[in-house]
């Protein structure tokens, strides 16, 4: 929202200057995005007198002219311009002054041989435009020597200030100037709308043509006849305030309506009368009628949608748009001038559903104020014939204003207990009624009536806000926030606690955390199991970006493609972070996810590069799942990993055989190919949400921790069994020899080929015995190592390598 | 007597003489071994009368134990230069790279949701988390955003399709939801942070898609305006490691929120960057309000009774202020120069009583 200091000082007495104004703006709550003096720079031109031109001696192109300035003597100044000529008032510069469309600073020049002494300026060389064809032309009665800013219309410093979607009483500059007034900051100055007698009636009536169930839609409307109009250009003073807020001066008729749009909140249509057939109409549009608008689009309608129509077809989209055909034209003669209410919830579903925004959409659907439709007019009639003369009808009134009425009881005391200070019951008082609200004090608390532009006034806590807000939230004494208990407790639930440790030990293990979008593209969803139709986003931000993730990995897969074509090759990255498959919120679970690519150790004077393989994700998963809390030692492999793994390597670590804790291995090349990364690429998943919570106990002591006296024995076998016996198999085995007196089995070998038969491997293991009473015999030992040999080779059917 | 004089001066000259523990062990062998030269003269000591004898045996075992210290001695002193030498031989190039290892990092958009949390969970505060897809009420209805409010339309939200009918669903434009899940679920008093993901469908140098947020949420029977600004102070102070940061409150609209207000903090644009503190200018940090006694009611609670506060800190924003981070983009790009250059050392955790800003 725009507008001049000049025009808020129209309706706000004040000495304030413009600081002062634009501090209180924001500080009431109506924040200040930007403030443009356009007279800056500007301030030493001056109007001049060309008291004689003529032409240069030597110069077919010059003039020479003489200047009054105000100065004690005229000065000689050359120009080129074409329209410079005896008698004209311009825009003088002397020497000395600084141009700011030519960036020059002037001197005393000599021109082709006759001297000059300062400039006449175009509007380029002021900076306001790009118009140089000639000198700026001024009016014959401008005053030399006055500074030209003045007369130009551009020492009105321009406002912009940003309007909360509630103010929409403030998206005319009377309710910015009322809010200044309750601050403080000057009176408000009192409305100018008295009648303006009607001589005639009106030839046109109005009718809304409304069933019982959608008279909402425009429940009130006032419309007048004006006969006999001269639409021209508008007044100096009119186009220089449209100018200075960014509106295009049209016709004197169709600024007025801007004038009051932004004046007054009050966005009025103006008709060409002579081009209503009959009567107005406001009505619902029929399914399929069409509008010709003034933004020159043809719209269709629908029957949601008010139009303003004559007898026969549309004229107006009302609260919106008016029509090209009925709209006014410098020919124009009679008017028909129309101030209506349309309804706030209507009018934005129409605008929303043809895409079409216009400035008195932006005021009907924040609700503008019922109750000010016949000032309106009058403000807006008494215009009209100030500068386009004309006979005036009576009004035209048909409806009423809406309900809009609201009694709002506030306990005084809720100022201190809500709004946190303490403001005597009579302030309060004060800056309701300067808002415009009725107040009567009953005791402890104020019966207010909220004014009829303030529908955003609904209950106490408003009226809390009205009275802190204008009062100053630096008023506000700030109170030390403190916790209930001397300590605070744990901020963190036990999950959330365990996630953020995680995250840190996967980063001291050398993956750098990522944070990818939740969306990524739809045939990349596909390559990790794809989504239901339900996430597919409607209105995706781009087709890259249209489905919710099913799994992290496709991300951080694409990113570390990303950073090797930037010539960052062996990314380590990983995420924690929502994955969806469904809508519901029980659909949608937390994952940490790893990826490794390229070398896992780079190759350095210790020795060669290593590539990443399945056993480095497995390592990672098992080293988080054990910061986790899993119990690791109880997990069991299995090697049913998705499709996106290699199928030959990759596994899933599992609690029972149902409950599926992390997943890991080389992602499936098929899959690196179709994204376009090269491999290898290695990951793992947690799926956090299946790990069992850790048990609560009673107490943080660890259990009692033996150490045992006696030296560890340990023993190797090696053993001979097909290739295709899981490892773990033989490991199983070994351990479940001696429960007691085995602590550890360590595979330390695995090879194929040599002496080996074909479809045979060998795996060799290093037992580890832990006597705890009394230190084990040859005899002993040799009967656990034959009960060692005797397990594995019944479980995996092999043989003791002998 | 000369014999042992003479002996004692050959075998110290030879035990000087040697050129290598091996050399030592000769001479050890012939002088003392069993068959020895000095293991003889000790057996031929039985051949001597008694007084002789006592004599001649103190002599020989002062040579015996003379040579063998003397043996020691060499023996050590070898040791030592051969591990002398055997070391020098084993120098390397100490200017030498140790062998490549990477620590991870911590991203800045964890790290700063933790400094948070660490700073408001002294204050209290519980983290709370909710779904990313919200149905219509969770995000706006129930928030005092009715569906044509005009307020709804700045949300630029990202709609999922719903079980076909009118109810689609959304990307919650926002962390506020969870304060109605949240109430839904309990009973006041609340005193709750929920950080997360915010999603809304714009794209440009300022904005992202996706987006990190975390609402803060009271609710009490007394918690009121100057609370509000007490905890939000203390906090930004905290956070920027200001201990007399600047901070002023405008009014504002947020429908969830009545009286709303945005909070400045105070900043100096001077010799181009960016600096929080002191200084000639406001820069707008949060927003915050009363929450709106129509949002107590819509969750059950008696707005009669109950009242309280809530704010938005935008995540993403604080990181860059902070930090200096100079475009949001680059946050989800997961470019490992990036990740490294602004992440954070794992061991890195903040805690008000550890320190914040390490």
């Amino acid at each position: 929202m725009k507008f001049t200091l000049g025009w808020l000082k129209e309706f706000l007495d004040t000495d304030a200057t413009l600081d002062e104004v634009v501090d209180r703006l924001t500080m009431v709550g109506l924040e200040v995005e930007g403030v443009e003096d356009r007279a800056t720079g500007l301030e030493e031109f001056v109007i001049a007198h060309v008291t004689e031109a003529v032409q240069h001696p030597d110069a077919d192109r010059l003039r020479v002219c003489t200047v009054d300035f105000g100065g004690d003597e005229p000065v000689q100044v050359v120009c080129g311009a074409p329209n410079a000529r005896t008698g004209m008032k311009g825009v003088f510069a002397r020497s000395g002054l600084h141009i700011p469309g030519t960036g020059i600073t002037l001197k005393k020049a000599e021109i082709r041989g006759v001297e000059s002494n300062g400039m006449l300026l175009s509007e380029r060389e002021m900076g306001l435009s790009d118009e140089h064809d000639g000198i700026i032309d001024l009016d014959a009665d401008s005053p030399v020597g006055t500074p030209a800013v003045a007369v130009m219309g551009l020492d009105d410093p321009v406002i912009e200030i940003a309007i909360t979607p509630n103010r929409g009483d403030c998206l005319g500059v009377r309710g910015i100037a009322r809010d200044l007034a309750a601050s403080g900051l000057g009176a408000l100055k009192p409305l100018n709308a008295n009648p303006v007698p009607g001589a005639l009636d009106s030839p046109i009536k109005v009718h809304l043509d409304f069933e019982t169930d959608t008279a909402d839609a425009c429940p009130y409307f006032v419309g007048r006849y004006v006969r006999g109009v001269t639409n021209g250009e508008s007044p100096k003073w009119l186009k220089d305030r449209l100018i200075a807020i960014g509106l295009r001066p049209i016709s004197a008729l169709v600024d007025i309506t801007n004038l009051m749009t932004v004046g007054y909140n009050r966005p009025l249509h103006v008709f060409d009368a002579d081009k209503v057939e009959g009567d107005i109409h406001v009505r619902l549009a029929t399914p399929g009628e069409t509008l010709l608008a003034l933004d020159g689009k043809e719209y269709t309608l629908d029957d949601a949608m008010t139009v303003i129509g004559d007898d026969t077809h549309a004229e107006a989209l009302g609260g919106v748009m008016g029509g090209e055909e009925s709209g006014c034209t410098e020919t124009t003669v009679n008017v028909f001038v129309e101030s209506a209410y349309f309804d706030p919830i209507r009018t934005a579903k129409t605008g929303r559903k043809l895409n079409l925004m216009s400035d008195a959409r932006y005021r009907f659907e924040r609700g503008i104020d019922p109750e000010f439709l016949i000032d309106g007019m009058e403000i807006a009639t008494r215009l009209i014939q100030d500068l386009c003369g004309g006979e005036v009808s009576e009004n035209v009134i048909a409806g009423a204003p809406p309900v809009w009425q609201r009694s709002i009881d506030l306990r005084l005391d809720r100022v201190r207990t809500l709004g946190g200070v303490e403001i005597a019951a009579d302030e309060c008082i004060r800056i309701l009624e300067v808002l415009g609200f009725t107040v009567a004090r009953d005791g402890d608390t104020l019966k207010t009536e909220a004014p009829a532009w303030r529908s955003d006034i609904v209950d106490e806590a408003c009226l809390v806000e009205e009275i802190i807000r204008v009062n100053g939230y630096d008023k506000i004494p700030a109170v030390p926030f403190i916790n209930d208990h001397n300590l605070p407790h744990t901020s963190y639930s036990s999950f959330q606690r365990r996630r953020a440790s995680v995250r840190r030990r996967a980063a001291t293990r050398g993956l750098v955390e990522a944070v990818t979008y939740s969306f990524l593209p739809g045939a990349q969803a596909d390559l990790f199991g794809g989504v239901p139709d339900g996430l597919r986003l409607i209105n995706p931000i781009s087709s890259d970006l249209d489905v919710m993730r099913p799994s992290l990995l496709p991300n951080l897969i694409a990113a570390t493609g990303r950073n090797s074509d930037k010539g960052v090759p062996n990314g380590a990255l990983f995420e924690v972070g929502p994955v969806f498959h469904g809508e519901t919120p029980g659909e949608q679970s937390q994952i940490l996810a790893g990826i490794r690519c390229g070398d896992m150790q780079v190759r350095s004077w210790v020795g060669p590069a290593r590539s990443v393989d399945a056993f480095d994700a497995k390592a990672d998963a098992l080293a988080l799942l054990d910061d986790l809390g899993a119990p690791t030692p109880r997990l069991q492999v299995f090697t049913e990993a998705p499709h996106w793994y290699h199928p030959g390597r990759s596994g899933e670590l599992r609690l029972g055989p149902k409950t599926t804790l992390a997943r890991f291995g080389e992602v499936h090349p098929g899959v690196l190919r179709k994204m376009g990364v090269k491999g290898p690429v290695v990951a793992f998943e947690i799926l956090l949400e299946n790990l069992p919570e850790p048990k609560t106990r009673k107490s943080a002591a660890k259990p009692h921790l033996e150490l045992p006296n006696l030296h560890p024995v340990e023993r190797d076998f090696a053993f001979v069994v097909s290739s295709d016996t899981p490892a773990e198999k033989v490991l199983g085995a070994a351990r479940g020899a001696d429960k007691a007196l085995i602590a550890d089995v360590r595979l330390f070998d695995v090879f194929e080929g040599g002496n080996l038969e074909n479809g045979m491997k060998s795996v060799a293991i290093n037992v580890i015995l832990q006597p705890s009473e009394k230190t084990l015999t040859d005899a002993e030992i040799e009967e656990i190592a034959a009960r060692v040999v005797e397990r594995v080779q019944s479980t995996t059917g092999g043989s003791l390598r002998t | 007597m000369e014999d042992l004089d003479s002996l004692r001066s050959e075998l110290m000259t030879s035990v000087e003489g040697a050129a290598s523990i091996d050399d030592l062990e000769a001479i050890r062998v012939a002088e003392m071994g069993k068959k020895g030269r000095i293991t003889a003269m000790m057996k031929g000591l039985g051949n001597l009368d008694p007084e002789t004898r006592k004599a001649a045996g103190q002599n020989l075992n002062k040579l015996k134990s003379d040579v063998a210290d003397a043996l020691e001695t060499r023996k050590s002193e070898m040791a030592d230069s051969e591990l002398d030498a055997r070391l020098m031989d084993e120098r390397m190039d100490m200017t030498l790279p140790p062998r490549p290892e990477e620590e991870g990092r911590i991203h800045p958009i964890s790290q700063t949701i933790e400094e948070v949390v660490a700073i408001l969970g002294e204050m209290g505060f519980s983290v709370i988390e909710g779904p990313d897809i919200e149905d219509d009420w969770h995000n706006f209805t129930a928030l005092n955003i009715p569906p044509d409010h005009p307020a709804r339309q700045e949300h630029d939200t990202f709609y999922l399709p719903g079980n076909g009918g009118d109810e689609r669903l959304v990307l919650r434009t926002h962390t506020s939801p969870v304060q109605i899940r949240t109430m839904e679920s309990g009973e006041p008093p609340f005193r709750i942070i929920v950080p997360g993901r915010t999603y809304r469908c714009d794209y440009d140098a300022t904005h992202s898609p996706m987006f990190h947020q975390v609402e803060g949420l009271v609710v009490d029977r007394e918690t009121h305006m100057g609370h509000l600004k007490g905890c939000l102070i203390e906090f930004c102070r905290a956070f920027f490691g200001v201990d007399d940061l600047p901070a002023r409150f405008r009014p504002s609209y947020f429908p969830f929120t009545e009286p709303s207000a945005e909070m400045d903090i105070g900043c100096t644009r001077e010799g181009g960057g960016l600096r929080i503190g002191h200084g000639d200018d406001w820069l707008e940090i949060l927003g915050c309000g009363m929450v709106n006694p129509k949002v107590l009611e819509n969750c059950g609670i008696d707005s009669s009774v109950y009242q309280g506060f809530a704010f938005g800190i935008g995540i993403e924003r604080m990181a860059m202020l902070k930090y200096g981070i100079p475009d949001l983009r680059t946050f989800y790009e997961s470019d490992l120069r990036w990740l490294r250059h602004y992440g954070f050392s794992p061991l890195n955790v903040p805690s008000m009583v550890g320190g914040l800003n390490q």
